[in-house]
């Protein structure tokens, strides 16, 4: 049985398996036709695996943000297995990259995109990120998610420097029905943080998420701030931060990997957040960040809408870029070009 | 982790043709891979890579290059001018309208900075230009959005027109015209939601409020740091638009920001404006040059040295000049310079506008320890006229004293002194090695250089 086939099995065992893979698709449309468009595109012209082959899927590959570095680490990878299996025929390729993109992603071990809740006592989750990537629209989702899990949540507004930002992380307080701990704009973000825990935990909270203002990632004192953020929370609650969760916007090239790697020295970041992938941009970044800094993709957003933030799953996102390129191939009756 | 900028990555192919006696082709396709690199981690489009160095290629391989004393060198000129080129050309200008008011609309995906900088831009306009702007809340979609517009009006001592988030984004910028007539303001600009270029609905909208409102510019607003997507969401946004200009944001991070080049070399619409922080008056005119410098690693030379020219007093530093080759320069002389050198800013961002600086060991992503310079003036100012300037009559109970009177220990009071010492021993190399440079002459310039 192929790759491909083993996870489309996997993925239509249960409704719920079914719905949320369809979202990945869904999310992924763009993305996928653009990708998948131009690898099917790529293996249709090749009548042999070449060195021009593998030229153009380096570019169809860094085109996605990979970066550099991987793409040549997964070519090398590719010519490899090729090789091993003895193969000469591009239609074979497909697969072997859906296994390999996992396959790099995973590595040896089974990566849990499951966030560390603490059973009955208070979790907090702290998010950071660069300016403008939807740190304060995820807390808002992810606040509904909980909600409908039948969770007690509650947000902290620790972006008291950008205009509107408390306001913004209100309006999702109001949506979602959850209490909102802020002080006014300028205040202390730390001060903020420490009413926000002493609430949650007098209120009985299960869950409380703390936004925090965007900043480049370069800004020593504002990284500093970020810390002393941090720490606070750490003294209420010794095992806190239960998760700091760096969001990242899938548009985001290169430099995504510094910021992966200056807020995990600063915060120690416990999973990334890929946000706004229903879009054109591929996120291939978060390859180069599991690779070299072994932070994992909790959740990915695949749209505007509030149940659209998703947990993440390499295999669903490999599935979800691969797809329309396997199911014309394996079953041709169920072609889903027509986008 | 920090990329390499060009020139490092250039060095091992540089060191490969020195000793050879001319460039061959293959070189000069090594050296074309290392600048496919160094663009490609940048962020610059693949597709416009390829382009570019075909260019930049051909006129290697053509003359320019083989014949050149230093390929090296000479490659990354032909980069670097091309790259300028490439980017150059117009001023950072605002068009205006014959019949006021002026529209103008800032576009562009979320998240990318729009309503800040509408903010800034008002800022600039009636700083500069002393116009009179009103600043339009159109997004009504992201949750604040127009809080946050206010609240920028605010700061600014602006007017803000907003109907709420009920009002279609059309009708509102409908109704602000009109108010700015009534009102006689000259400028209006319309902050609109972020949105993908790939949404159908949205991009209509924007397309009604461009018919009903003739702005005179469309400003395409782009986060520096975005990647290979930037010239997909840039191209859909002209397109449908027909944008005007392009502002980049966020670029007081450390983003090398090829989305720069990717969308001026696919819209071919000029980059106006560039993000350089949070405070409104953060925005700058965009320098092709340094921004050239910048996707190319080399550093911002220029900036430094204008920040150098404002702050640097000339006959001093002449007069230090003369002080490092008479190794005459003293404990005055070097608390003098760090005056000088803090007054241009915090030294991490000086350091980091270095060409090399983020290779050197020690120096990439250094943090200059403000309160540690601090320590080191405490000590110098503990010393008495006759110590600072001969270091060498400091014994262990000047030492002493020294520590105690500034409240540090010995042992810095030692190491500055040590460091003290290098660093003068090291000038003296330095200044002994531009003295001969001098004398030599130098090469004649050749004609093709």
């Amino acid at each position: 049985m192929s790759f491909f086939k083993k996870l489309k099995d996997k993925f239509s065992g249960s409704a719920e398996q079914e719905q949320t893979t369809e979202k990945y698709e869904e999310g992924l449309a763009k993305t996928r036709t653009g990708f998948a468009a131009k690898v099917n595109n790529l293996i249709a012209r090749y009548r042999k695996i070449d060195e021009d082959f593998f030229e153009e899927l380096e570019e169809i590959l860094i085109g996605a943000d990979v970066g550099f570095d991987t793409v040549m680490e997964l070519i090398d990878e590719l010519k490899l297995e090729v090789k091993r299996r003895n193969t000469n025929d591009p239609t074979a390729i497909r697969e072997i990259i859906t296994e390999k993109f996992v396959d790099i992603y995973s590595g040896s071990e089974e990566v849990e995109s499951d966030l560390n809740i603490q059973d009955g006592e208070l979790t907090v989750i702290l998010f950071v990120g660069v300016n403008g990537v939807g740190k304060t629209t995820t807390i808002g989702k992810l606040a509904h998610t909980f909600k409908s899990d039948g969770k007690k949540v509650m947000l902290a507004a620790g972006d008291t420097f950008r205009a509107g930002a408390i306001e913004q992380l209100e309006v999702w307080g109001e949506r979602t029905g959850v209490d909102v701990i802020k002080q006014t704009e300028g205040s202390d973000p730390a001060a903020v943080m420490y009413d926000a825990v002493r609430a949650a935990k007098s209120r009985g909270a299960d869950i409380l998420l703390c936004d925090t203002a965007g900043r480049l990632q370069n800004k020593v004192n504002l990284m500093n701030e970020l810390q002393k953020v941090k720490r606070v929370i750490e003294r209420e609650i010794p095992s806190a931060p239960h998760e700091v969760l760096l969001v990242v916007d899938a548009t985001t090239g290169q430099n995504a990997l510094i910021q992966a790697k200056t807020f995990k020295e600063a915060t120690d970041v416990s999973g990334i957040v890929l946000t706004k992938l229903d879009g054109t941009a591929k996120g291939g970044i978060v390859l180069a960040i599991r690779k070299e800094l072994g932070v994992p993709v909790k959740f990915v957003g695949l749209g505007e809408k509030i149940d659209d933030l998703q947990p993440f799953n390499a295999e669903k996102y490999a599935y979800g870029l691969f797809a329309q390129a396997f199911e014309e191939k394996e079953d041709k009756n169920n072609d889903e070009a027509s986008e | 982790m920090a990329f390499e900028g060009l020139a490092e990555r250039l060095q091992g192919t540089m060191q490969k043709i020195r000793g050879k006696g001319k460039v061959s082709e293959a070189d000069v396709k090594e050296m074309m891979r290392e600048v496919r690199l160094a663009l490609l981690e940048a962020d610059v489009n693949f597709k416009v890579v390829k382009e570019f160095v075909k260019k930049v290629s051909e006129r290697s391989v053509g003359q320019e290059v083989m014949k050149s004393l230093t390929p090296g060198q000479q490659v990354i000129k032909v980069v670097k001018e091309e790259l300028t080129e490439l980017m150059g050309g117009e001023e950072s200008r605002i068009g205006t309208s014959k019949r006021p008011p002026t529209v103008i609309m800032m576009v562009g995906l979320q998240g990318a900075g729009k309503t800040t900088t509408t903010g800034k831009l008002a800022n600039l306009l009636r700083k500069k230009y002393n116009r009179k702007p009103l600043l339009v809340a159109a997004d009504i979609y992201r949750p604040a959005a127009i809080k946050q517009l206010e609240t920028l009006g605010k700061q600014l001592d602006m007017p803000v027109f907003s109907l709420g988030d009920q009002v279609s984004p059309v009708e509102i910028a409908k109704q602000a015209i009109q108010k700015a007539k009534d009102e006689h303001l000259d400028y209006i600009l319309i902050d609109t939601a972020g949105r993908l270029h790939i949404d159908e609905t949205l991009m209509d909208e924007l397309k009604q409020i461009k018919e009903l409102s003739t702005p005179e510019e469309i400003f395409l607003v782009v986060d520096s740091m975005t990647g290979q997507d930037a010239v997909n969401v840039a191209e859909s946004f002209n397109e449908q638009l027909g944008i005007t200009g392009v502002v980049l944001t966020k670029l007081d991070g450390d983003t090398r920001g090829g989305a720069a080049l990717s969308i001026r070399a696919v819209t071919g619409k000029p980059i106006k404006f560039i993000g350089m922080g949070e405070k409104l008056d953060a925005l700058e005119s965009f320098h092709p040059e340094r921004m050239a410098s910048r996707i190319l690693g080399m550093g911002d030379v220029l900036t430094l040295i204008e920040k150098a020219q404002t702050n640097v007093d000339e006959s001093k530093a002449r007069e230090l000049e003369q002080k490092m080759r008479t190794m005459s320069f003293t404990f005055d002389d070097f608390l003098d310079q760090l005056g000088q050198v803090r007054s241009m800013g915090p030294l991490d961002e000086i350091l980091k506008m270095l060409p090399g600086a983020n290779k050197m060991k020690g120096l990439n992503n250094v943090q200059v320890d403000e309160k540690q310079i601090g320590r080191v003036e405490a000590i110098i100012r503990s010393m008495t006229r006759e110590e600072k300037q001969q270091p060498e009559i400091i014994n262990s109970g000047r030492r002493k004293r020294i520590a105690t009177g500034s409240g540090t220990s010995i042992q810095e009071v030692n190491r500055l002194l040590k460091q003290f010492e290098d660093m003068k021993k090291m000038m003296k190399q330095m200044s002994a090695m531009q003295q001969k440079g001098k004398k030599k002459g130098g090469m004649p310039k050749l004609p093709f250089m």
